[in-house]
C-alpha cells in the first residue's frame, strides 16, 4: 500500500513522513471514529478501518544508517492509503 | 552573589532571589482554569473530582505494566494472550482493561522493538504512568524515528547487526508496550522477583530488562 500524498490542513494523524511512501498491511486494527473529524466536536462517522503498516526504513529515509531489515509500524486509517 | 557575600563573617545577609517556577500562566493553562472554574460553577465536575483524577493519574506506575510482563515471563498461555488481546490479558491480572487498545510486541533473539509517537506523547498511562519528559521531547520523536540505532546507543542499548529494529510509531488509536527478553539466569526466579528486573524503560524498548 502506498499512503497519500496529500496536505490537507487540520488534525491529521498521518506524519508527513510516511506520506507518499509504501509498505505491508501488518494487521487491521478495527474502525474507529474519523480522528481528523473527532478535533473539530464532530461525531467522526461512519467508523473509519485503520491497519497498521510495515514500512522498511530504507525507503523511507534516504540515508538511513541502520540495518536492511529495519521497520517502522504506523497506524493509517484506510481513506489514506492507496493500492501501490 | 554580591562580593561582600562572605559566610565567614556571620553577619544576617541576603542571599539573591531565585525567581519562583510556579508563575507559568501560559494561554493554555489560563484556558484549562477558566474551563475547569465554568465546569465546576456548572456542576458538571467539582474540585474534588478533578483532584481525585489527578491523584489517580500520578499514582499510575510502571510496576502494572512489570506484573504483566513477569505473568508473561512464566506463563506461556498468558503470553499467547497478551500478544493477541493485551487488553483483556491486563484485565485477567485485575488490572485496568485501559481505553485505547493495547498492543504487544515482542523481543526476541531476531527482533527488538522500540516506541515512539513522533505526533505528540501517546503511551500506555494505564500500565506505565506518566511518560517520561524524554519521551514526550522533540529530540527523542523526531530521531528515534530515523535514527534507532545511534538513539537506542545513547540509552546504552546496543543491538546487534543481525537483530531488526523495529521502530512503533504510536501515532493514532493504539497504544504500545514491549515485551521485554527474559534475562539469563532467571530460570528460577518467582514471577515477583522476575518483575523488579523489568523497567520502565525496557517496556518502551529503549533498554533491555535488567540482568539479574
Amino acid at each position: 500500500m502506498t499512503v497519500r500524498q496529500a496536505y490537507p490542513i487540520g488534525h491529521v494523524r498521518t506524519p508527513y513522513y510516511i506520506r507518499g511512501k509504501s509498505g505491508v498491511i501488518e494487521r487491521f486494527c478495527g474502525t474507529y471514529a474519523n480522528p481528523e473529524e473527532l478535533a473539530y466536536a464532530r461525531p467522526g462517522l461512519p467508523k473509519q478501518p485503520l491497519y497498521r503498516v510495515r514500512f522498511r526504513q530504507a525507503d523511507i529515509w534516504r540515508d538511513y544508517r541502520g540495518q536492511d531489515g529495519d521497520t517502522v509500524d504506523l497506524e493509517i486509517y484506510q481513506h489514506w492509503l492507496e493500492s501501490a | 552573589m554580591t562580593e561582600r557575600h562572605q559566610h565567614e563573617q556571620g553577619v544576617p545577609h541576603r542571599h539573591p532571589l531565585r525567581p519562583d517556577q510556579d508563575d507559568t500562566l501560559t494561554y493554555w493553562r489560563a484556558m484549562e482554569i477558566a474551563l475547569r472554574e465554568l465546569l465546576i460553577e456548572k456542576r458538571l465536575t467539582s474540585a474534588d473530582e478533578v483532584r481525585r483524577e489527578v491523584e489517580a493519574m500520578d499514582n499510575r506506575s510502571p510496576v502494572d505494566g512489570a506484573r504483566v510482563v513477569a505473568r508473561a515471563w512464566t506463563d506461556p498461555q498468558y503470553q499467547q494472550l497478551l500478544l493477541m488481546d493485551a487488553n483483556a490479558a491486563c484485565e485477567a491480572l485485575g488490572l485496568e482493561r485501559g481505553l485505547y487498545k493495547l498492543i504487544v510486541v515482542e523481543n526476541t533473539d531476531q527482533v527488538h522493538n522500540v516506541v515512539v509517537c513522533t505526533l505528540c506523547s501517546c503511551y500506555p498511562r494505564f500500565l506505565l504512568g506518566l511518560p517520561p519528559d524524554w519521551y514526550k521531547s522533540r529530540n527523542y520523536r523526531s530521531r528515534m524515528v530515523n535514527s534507532p540505532r545511534e538513539v537506542l546507543r545513547e540509552f546504552g542499548t546496543v543491538v546487534p547487526d543481525d537483530v531488526v529494529v523495529r521502530v512503533h510509531d504510536s501515532n493514532a488509536d493504539m497504544r504500545y508496550l514491549v515485551l521485554p527478553r527474559r534475562p539469563a539466569g532467571t530460570d528460577d526466579w518467582s514471577e515477583e522477583q522476575l518483575a523488579e528486573l523489568v523497567t520502565r524503560d525496557a517496556m518502551i524498548g529503549v533498554t533491555f530488562a535488567a540482568e539479574p
